[in-house]
């Protein structure tokens, strides 16, 4: 099966959306919800999982941007992804222990470029014109629901901020300003927009570099949707800004940082295989955790914040903690 | 008037978050607060706050004039609480200060031999990069509190057992 090979349907004349398959899968929406039906291995029969149509965009924008992201995606506490990096595992109740226990879960394993063709093909049909998955829900309002209406490819396509090195540089990614197209969000109008005093000696031009970053970040026109600010080999500093709820809970395969730089997100930390509640952290300024790599977590930012995820890029960790070969806790004191 | 009030901390000003244990251990969570641990540090003390194996955050309380650091290994600071100002000079011979391969910063004995790159003048929210090959120091006036990425090194100070909650 190759990138091209979306298979999808008509568009129903009662909603005007497409539905789509991938492998035992299929995807359906209509004005309010979304519906993900497959096999129950167990009986063969079809099992079907209901999410609100937004929450599920919002989620699958998430993992179509992140590239699968490192680890699981969970749509919610029945569906999502694992990234095997270069292949996918989708699956349906698999770490949902009622629905594992009673056969009825599936998982199916696919070369990358297909699941990525086939996510991206379903939100560029059901996002309608005027909905920004990635937007606050303040700021994007009820597009969402209804008949199909339109696009929005603009904002479904948004390229993930990365950097080489840090912004600014010469050659590297660019700062964000009125003129780039990023004004700074309703909720950060009161930060600083001053910039630091680099005096840089002839020469010395592209080494001797500064940027606000709190500028930055308060110019960044999504939510839950880290960019890469600062890299020291594969250490990567993620910063992002949050409001409302994560889309996804996102399960490790390996340990990710917190370090809280504005206003208070709540954590939510489950167990990665099956949900369980663990705890409940609530980050304030200048507050850092750690996220274990058996958990998932989900946050939630009653007002928009700025987080600093750090990353991790080694490419050898998932096994490495998969196998045991690495704590799972990274600290122990 | 903005409808909205951003909160940050500083060094004067933190409330340190909480852990609600369902079914884990708080240590798990390796839980602290940049300026609750910068404002118990001494001056330029590289506290780590994050540790990603080899890789680190460290908590640094800007105090008076550092001592002259470099790294085999680009760095980077940033300000959260005060104004900092960074001086940087382009080593003649690095290798012969960070021999090729070392891990985090070491301290550079004396003034560092090498040309002026110059000067930033940092204040909060701002980041600054720490080229590799370059000797580095702060300056702050006044109590300050930087975050700093690198790599685990010599003067690295691990204290999880006093910055965080048990």
């Amino acid at each position: 099966m190759n990138a091209n090979t979306i298979i999808t349907t008509a568009p129903s004349k009662l909603t005007g959306y497409c539905e789509f398959q991938l492998g035992n899968f299929s995807f359906s929406r209509d004005e309010y919800f979304v519906y993900v039906r497959w096999p129950a291995p167990a009986t063969g029969t079809q099992t079907t999982h209901v999410m609100s149509a937004d929450a599920f965009l919002r989620a699958m924008m998430r993992d179509v941007a992140w590239g699968f992201f490192y680890g699981q995606v969970n749509f919610d506490a029945v569906f999502g992804t694992t990234n095997l990096y270069g292949q996918v595992e989708v699956y349906a109740g698999a770490f949902n222990p009622a629905y594992a226990s009673n056969k009825l879960a599936l998982k199916e394993t696919f070369d990358t470029p297909i699941v990525m063709a086939t996510f991206k093909a379903i939100l560029d049909d059901w996002t309608n014109k005027g909905f920004d998955p990635f937007a606050a829900p303040e700021e994007t309002g009820t597009a969402w629901l209804g008949q199909k209406n339109g696009h929005n490819r603009e904002a479904i396509d948004r390229a993930r901020a990365t950097c080489r090195r840090m912004p600014g540089l010469k050659g590297d990614a660019p700062l964000r300003t009125d003129d780039s197209g990023y004004p700074v969000n309703r909720a950060f109008r009161d930060v600083s927009q001053d910039e630091p005093v680099v005096m840089a000696e002839p020469g010395f031009e592209n080494e001797v570099s500064a940027f606000n970053l709190f500028k930055f970040l308060s110019r960044s026109d999504v939510t839950w949707n880290p960019s890469i600010t600062s890299v020291c080999k594969e250490s990567l500093f993620c910063p992002t800004t949050e409001e409302y709820i994560l889309p996804i809970k996102h399960g490790n395969d390996r340990v990710e940082w917190f370090l809280q730089l504005s206003d208070e997100i709540t954590w939510d930390v489950e167990s990665k295989e099956t949900g369980m509640p663990r705890a409940k952290l609530t980050m304030r300024p200048g507050d850092v955790a750690c996220m274990p790599a058996d958990i998932r977590h989900q946050g939630f930012s009653h007002k928009r914040s700025m987080l600093l995820v750090w990353e991790n890029a080694n490419p050898e960790l998932p096994k490495l903690y998969a196998s045991g070969k690495l704590p799972i806790n990274p600290i122990a004191f | 008037m903005s409808a909205y009030t951003t909160r940050f901390g500083s060094l004067r000003n933190f409330q340190k978050g909480e852990i609600e244990i369902i079914s884990d251990n708080p240590k798990n969570f390796a839980f602290s607060n940049v300026f609750d641990v910068a404002s118990k540090s001494a001056p330029y003390e590289k506290v780590v706050v994050a540790r990603n194996l080899q890789y680190v955050i460290e908590a640094i309380r800007a105090e008076g004039t550092s001592a002259w650091y470099a790294a085999d290994h680009d760095e980077f600071v940033i300000v959260m609480d005060g104004a900092v100002e960074v001086e940087l000079v382009k080593l003649d011979n690095p290798a012969e200060v960070a021999l090729p391969g070392t891990n985090g910063a070491v301290m550079v004995r004396g003034e560092p031999a090498g040309k002026r790159m110059g000067r930033i003048l940092l204040g909060r929210g701002h980041q600054a990069l720490l080229p590799k090959g370059a000797a580095y120091r702060f300056r702050a006036e006044q109590p300050g509190c930087m975050i700093q990425q690198g790599i685990f090194g010599a003067l690295s100070v691990e204290k999880w057992a006093d910055i965080c909650y048990r």
